[in-house]
């Protein structure tokens, strides 16, 4: 990937990002259902995208999956 | 359960933030008890959606992040307010060599910043996009939320986009400079 791609990746948005309020609000939900093997993706296409851009919520997203996962509650 | 929780994300994100030991568990403690606050406050919005404990453990790392972002401004790696420009080549991964291509990213996009944003937007675009400023550690140095700033930031990244793509350095569908 050169300069040009990583810059133009960098600002480029997703109009379906729902932003970290509406994400951060259903990351219970959207983790169990990624742990649950469910389409979560599918279902939370917005929060999907978020998760993709944002890099905090992402980091959260990761965490409380990694939390669920190794209490082998899913 | 909270502490647990509490430590095993403080350890998960320890490594890249360069807090360890004593400080990284008060972390854990801190986090802990702010969060079993939080969901004793809002134990009336479970509303069955996922297991309870993945509701709970969610404000376990609500309150890790919010707190990582805190310690950030007890150890700032670097100036905060220097507006540091020359960097940001590297963070897009500009080869040193290409150093014509490295000025015109630069000057597009220092012009673009001055040209198209909101003060707003460009103080939010310079301490993440430039100084590399975490984006919680923002919340807090400008009394925010992470929905606001991110927003912001949305915003900044949409119009800079399109005034590069109008000069002609980023295509409308591609990324390849014309």
């Amino acid at each position: 990937m050169n300069g040009w791609t990583a810059l133009d990746q960098f600002l480029r948005t997703d109009p379906s990002d729902v932003g970290c309020a509406e994400a951060m609000e259903l990351l219970h939900v959207y983790v169990h259902l990624v742990a649950s093997g469910a389409p979560a993706a599918d279902r939370y296409p917005g929060i999907a995208a978020h998760l993709r851009a944002c890099g905090p919520c992402g980091q959260d997203f990761e965490g409380l999956l990694a939390l669920v996962e190794d209490s082998g509650e899913q | 359960m909270l502490l647990r929780a509490a430590q095993r994300e403080t350890a998960r994100r320890g490594p890249q933030l360069r807090i360890t030991g004593k400080e990284l568990d008060d972390l854990a403690y801190q986090a802990a008890a702010d969060a079993l606050v939080a969901i004793t406050a809002k134990i009336g919005e479970f509303r069955g959606e996922s297991r309870f404990t993945t509701w709970a453990y969610k404000f376990v790392i609500f309150e890790v992040s919010a707190k990582i972002g805190r310690h950030f401004w007890r150890n700032p790696e670097r100036p905060v307010d220097n507006e540091d420009w020359d960097q940001l080549p590297d963070r897009f991964g500009f080869d040193p060599a290409q150093r014509a291509e490295s000025r015109d990213m630069l000057i597009a996009v220092r012009d673009a910043v001055e040209t198209e944003l909101t003060s707003r937007q460009r103080e939010v675009f310079v301490a993440l996009a430039v100084n590399g400023m975490p984006l919680d550690a923002l919340v807090i140095r400008l009394g925010s939320n992470r929905n606001a700033i991110y927003k912001t930031m949305f915003d900044a990244r949409r119009k800079l986009r399109a005034a590069l793509v109008a000069k002609g350095y980023l295509d409308e569908e591609g990324s390849r400079r014309s």
